[in-house]
């Protein structure tokens, strides 16, 4: 009973698109928290990359514009051994730039990569749509 | 019982504004102020569109033109959401009728190109760009819509096309083209040239499935294959700008897994031109390929922008992603042959 009452509470499997928010930190601010809240989900950082070569060309005011990458050490390792497609997707990552006062997040649901024929997969791609969101749920949160 | 929703949205049941911070803000700002999409709190768009356009557009996005269809969300959810974006401009929007205008379809198309087409496009395409800012200097409140959008089309009636020509739309770009000097049934005429982007002969597309991952097998050794990866890259005027193993940051310096081998590669030409179009496409940039040996095979792989440019939802980029995929594949192919 226990089981079913709590399946009711889980998140759709349906893919949806991009995630995206908007905090109404600046960037600064909102890679810090981004970072933090990141690590507080038990995930490590491997990198951030700069998106900021020739964004002034492109006739944008800021370099503001990071790549966020990370994961868990033991989940890629598990992904890497066992479900190889994936490979070319991990570590997952978070873009993160400055809309005029404001940051967006964005970031690819990982239920777009669900295969059948790798189902057990499922659970770790759901796993990341889960964080990601709550990632995002508290980016949106903190002004 | 009616506690069985999803968890993001379990609190936001029926609850407009939490639905709307959930799904709308990130693009329309979080009080309606726009950024990416349109500025739903502009007085004047909101007394311009009903309800109903709201709900659909809702409903139906805008096919190729960022505006996703929000085909998930439950009626109840979708009137909540509409219901909180008309609490910005208190007031009772515009009601129109269903009543087709079947004007002069030849006359309205010259005036179409004579009066509309420098904005909203030759053919009914829109403005260029998404919208987003990032702080760039944005010249224009709102993007030219592109009237030919068959989510647009099915959203806004003919009387409602017809009273923003009458009437412009203050705080934007459209002006009153009664105000211009063109009669009523110049008007009609041109409202009728733009029902005429409906295309009701066009059958649907059938979606080739398209795998999210380009994969080839080499011949050759591990080390081999990023050698050639690494000439067949520079080969296509790319720039090899890391290479690294997959897992490296997350574990211990020494520690990493060798077989595992991603090499980013950049052409700053392509880099500029890919986030003029959409800058959330920095989300699947630098370039990458990656190279592992697994259970005794070495395969190349990278992301396959096909797939990927299906999640933007903008037919620009994927003008380019169409351009990126032939790179990847020429790349891969080579370093593999």
């Amino acid at each position: 009973m226990f089981g079913i009452f709590l399946a009711l509470f889980t998140a759709p499997s349906y893919a949806e698109e991009l995630l995206m928010v908007r905090t109404k930190q600046n960037f600064p601010e909102a890679m810090l928290k981004l970072q933090d809240t990141i690590r507080d989900h038990h995930y490590s950082i491997s990198r951030v990359q700069r998106i900021d070569i020739g964004l002034t060309k492109s006739g944008y005011e800021t370099d503001k514009y990071r790549i966020v990458f990370f994961a868990d050490k033991k989940e890629v390792s598990v992904i890497a051994n066992n479900y190889p497609h994936l490979i070319p997707h991990i570590p997952w990552k978070i873009a993160i730039f400055a809309e005029q006062q404001d940051t967006l997040l964005v970031s690819a649901d990982p239920m777009q990569f669900s295969d059948k024929k790798h189902s057990g997969a499922d659970k770790y791609l759901l796993k990341w749509k889960k964080d990601l969101k709550k990632i995002f749920n508290e980016m949106r949160k903190s002004n | 019982m009616a506690l069985f929703l999803n968890s993001t949205n379990l609190y936001a049941k029926n609850n407009g504004e939490q639905l709307y911070t959930n799904n709308c803000s990130a693009c329309h700002g979080a009080n309606g102020d726009g950024g990416v999409g349109v500025p739903l709190a502009l007085p004047d768009f909101q007394y311009g569109v009903t309800n109903d356009y709201l709900e659909k557009t809702i409903r139906l996005g805008r096919p190729g033109r960022v505006m996703p269809a929000f085909t998930e969300l439950t009626n109840a959810e979708v009137k909540a959401i509409v219901k909180h974006i008309r609490s910005w401009a208190p007031g009772k929007p515009f009601k129109y009728s269903d009543k087709k205008i079947n004007g002069n379809q030849k006359h309205g198309r010259q005036l179409y190109i004579k009066n509309c087409a420098a904005c909203h496009g030759s053919k009914g395409e829109g403005g260029q760009g998404t919208g987003v800012t990032m702080s760039r200097p944005r010249d224009l409140p709102i993007i030219a819509p592109a009237l030919n959008n068959p989510g647009f089309l099915a959203s806004a009636p003919d009387m409602m096309i017809k009273t923003v020509l009458m009437n412009g739309r203050e705080g934007t770009p459209m002006l009153s083209y009664l105000k211009q000097g063109l009669s009523e049934k110049d008007i009609d005429d041109i409202v009728s040239y733009v029902r005429s982007f409906e295309n009701p002969q066009q059958t649907t597309k059938t979606e080739e499935k398209i795998s999210p991952t380009i994969t080839y097998e080499s011949p050759f050794s591990l080390e081999e294959t990023v050698a050639s990866l690494k000439r067949a890259i520079i080969g296509k005027n790319f720039k090899i700008i890391r290479e690294q193993y997959v897992n490296q940051g997350l574990v211990d310096k020494g520690q990493e897994d060798k077989n595992q081998v991603i090499v980013y590669f950049c052409n700053f030409n392509f880099l500029n031109r890919a986030l003029a179009i959409d800058p959330r496409v920095g989300l699947f940039l630098p370039c990458r390929v990656t190279v592992v040996e697994h259970k005794g095979k070495v395969i190349v792989m990278s992301s396959n922008p096909l797939y990927m440019s299906n999640l933007f939802n903008n037919e620009n980029l994927h003008k380019l992603c169409e351009e990126m995929y032939q790179v990847y594949a020429d790349i891969i192919e080579e370093s593999t042959f």
